[in-house]
């Protein structure tokens, strides 16, 4: 493993400003923060997942990160590069060794061309090999993510969502890019696609080195793919640790909440009665102190003011919450 | 108890002859919850959408079976009796809220709309019965909530506000499509205790569904395993999930990785893809992607058939999964 991240971001921070209700609204511009002072480092060859709920900044993080969203603090490094004043030509280099993977393989791929050009064109575009070897190229890479060559005729209206995301994985893998953003990208496939899918990415990691940023809601999947993973609430990320460490000792009651909400195969293995309570204050109107401080049941005094809790912990297993260790082995016991 | 629903061979062919749902048959009692799980193109959400006459005009038809609710065969209705029985008699909830709620209406609008079909009831009335509706669903201030249109509420409170919606005809069959699948794991908990609890207070009885084994693990009484448009496994949910008869379902079973389980390395798969209408293949439909099939599956559809006498636990293989061989995997 090299010394360094393969892509690392300090402190970054994405807000987009919002109009508010009403005529007033309109001059009364809103910043809402989606991303709030975050630091990830992805290490090459690792495969991190970034879980949390819909509207916590998970995929917002994602594409700042690849610099398809612009941050308004913080930096992003990427291969030793530092990308804050990049120029034109960085964001190429950038571009040719990052590839993202969606989560509605539909409307990421172009409905008027077939599976063939869309792949075509990205080997063209990139300049990944001569005009001669495009159309073997293309049938290597279908066959690749486990479709033939008599798919790349084929129009994407007419596959099915697993295979339609299997063709968007094969362009994303086209430009033989370093890193893999890929945004919920098992979300809405069947699930014995989905371990397809996950079991393709596992191979393809091994087989290429491939380094994946795996942004996910499904943390079953997470905790079968993921060497690392980072829990996103409302902009922040509250835990970061490895896979292992923070499925089996989460330290964060948000991050146990998530994990036993979800509900198991074994009918036995019931979902807990004490359920999370509600849901995520809206992120224009953050609340003091830890913002999940509204939902928590161990929420105290202390947790209501002042700045949102840093991240604390030993330098591999992180989380911004102000229980003790002592406390927090309560999370995971399942009479509380 | 005898069943308040059962549907006995339904069959829905497209204009070109293609069996989407082949010979579906399965019952629901009174305050059960059943399960319908299967992959895309399944034939799941035809066959519910089959029952309430729902199916695209002209271009699928229903070419056999029937559909017995109430002493009544569903299929059989005239276009006002339907209209009737929909909402009142079998409601339906579907996975994206935002598009089956009317936007330019309320929520209070739209439900008084489902109450005012059902009786003569006052504005005070209708008024009162919708807030203890959204009450019921969990929604908070249901007197304000009443006021607001869809896209103020939030995913998880939207589909709350569908099943209140869905509630207000006091349906006695709720078919719920996908109806969790949209949303986060935390809200999709809380949606899952509320269908519970509708069934267990209100007797409601419920065909959910899903492509999550999990959900059905925790919710339902009993599963159908749809595969092609066929059933290939209906029995009691413990009993299929921890004695599968199908390969098929086994295969399910073992591809859902376990958020609780540490497990490192590939994922078991099914291979292959689901089958598509046009290559719908011979015999048994699972017989490509099957790791067991004999010669005797690529050409003999297997019928449907009981693993062990009145264990309700049914199964269409020509060579199920023994008993023997899952117990001795217990003692592992």
């Amino acid at each position: 493993m090299s010394s360094h991240p393969l892509l690392e971001v300090e402190r970054l921070s994405v807000s987009f400003p919002v109009t508010g209700p009403g005529l007033k609204g309109l001059f009364l511009k809103q910043k809402l923060h989606a991303v709030n002072a975050v630091s990830l480092q992805v290490e090459p060859g690792s495969v991190v997942g970034l879980v949390g709920e819909s509207g916590s900044g998970k995929s917002t993080l994602g594409r700042a990160m690849l610099k398809l969203e612009p941050s308004c603090a913080g930096s992003i490094t990427f291969d030793g590069l530092q990308l804050d004043n990049a120029t034109q030509s960085d964001i190429a280099r950038l571009r040719q060794q990052t590839a993202m993977i969606f989560q509605d393989p539909y409307s990421s791929l172009n409905p008027r061309q077939t599976l063939g050009e869309a792949i075509a064109e990205v080997l063209k575009v990139h300049r990944k090999c001569s005009a001669e070897k495009r159309a073997s190229r293309v049938d290597e890479l279908l066959t690749l993510t486990g479709l033939s060559g008599d798919y790349k005729s084929r129009y994407p209206k007419q596959l099915s969502g697993g295979q339609c995301q299997r063709a968007a994985i094969a362009r994303a893998l086209a430009i033989e890019p370093r890193l893999i953003v890929a945004d919920e990208c098992v979300a809405a496939l069947d699930v014995s696609i989905q371990a397809q899918i996950v079991n393709l990415l596992l191979e393809l990691q091994r087989k290429i080195n491939l380094t994946l940023l795996f942004i996910a809601h499904d943390l079953s999947i997470v905790r079968r793919l993921c060497d690392r993973v980072a829990v996103m609430y409302l902009g922040r990320i509250v835990e970061e640790g490895p896979t292992e460490s923070v499925f089996s000792h989460p330290r964060h009651p948000y991050t146990a909440a998530l994990i036993s909400a979800i509900p198991d195969i074994d009918p036995e293995r019931r979902l807990p009665d004490t359920l999370l309570r509600g849901e995520p204050p809206s992120p224009l109107d953050l609340p003091d102190g830890c913002a999940f401080h509204t939902r928590c049941c161990f929420a105290r005094e202390a947790c209501r003011k002042g700045e949102a809790p840093e991240l604390r912990g030993d330098g591999n297993h992180q989380y911004a919450c102000l229980l003790e260790a002592g406390e927090a082995e309560r999370l995971t016991d399942p009479m509380r | 108890m005898s069943p308040l629903l059962t549907v006995d061979s339904l069959t829905i062919t497209t204009r070109a002859g293609l069996n989407l749902v082949d010979q579906v048959s399965f019952s629901l009692a009174p305050g059960e919850m059943l399960g319908l799980v299967g992959e895309s193109g399944s034939g799941k959400t035809l066959t519910c959408r089959a029952l309430l006459q729902l199916l695209p005009e002209g271009a699928l038809q229903i070419t056999g079976g029937r559909v017995d609710f109430d002493g009544r065969d569903l299929l059989r209705l005239s276009p006002r009796e339907m209209r009737q029985l929909r909402g009142a008699g079998v409601g339906m909830i579907f996975q994206n809220p935002s598009t089956h709620i009317n936007p330019l209406m309320t929520i209070g609008q739209q439900m008084a709309e489902s109450l005012r079909l059902r009786g003569r009831l006052s504005r005070k009335e209708i008024r009162a019965r919708s807030v203890s509706l959204l009450e019921q669903v969990g929604i908070p201030s249901p007197e304000q909530r009443l006021d607001s249109h869809a896209h103020e509420f939030s995913g998880g409170m939207r589909q709350r506000a569908m099943i209140a919606i869905a509630l207000a005809c006091s349906p006695r069959v709720l078919i719920a499509d996908e109806p969790t699948t949209a949303l986060d794991v935390t809200v999709q908990a809380q949606i899952l205790k509320l269908l519970d609890g509708l069934r267990r207070e209100h007797g409601l009885s419920i065909i959910m569904i899903t492509h999550d084994l999990g959900v059905v693990a925790q919710t339902c009484d009993r599963v159908a395993v749809l595969y092609g448009g066929r059933i290939c496994e209906i029995a009691a949910t413990a009993d299929l999930l921890k004695h599968p008869a199908h390969p098929y379902t086994r295969g399910l079973i073992a591809c859902q990785p376990h958020a609780n389980v540490n497990a490192q390395g590939p994922l078991t798969t099914i291979a292959g893809a689901p089958p598509t209408a046009e290559e719908m293949p011979a015999g048994c439909r699972f017989h490509p992607r099957c790791p067991d099939a004999q010669r005797r599956c690529q050409t003999r559809q297997p019928v449907v058939h009981d693993v062990a006498q009145e264990s309700g636990h049914r199964v269409a293989c020509h060579y199920p999964l023994q008993r023997l061989i899952h117990r001795e995997l217990d003692h592992e």
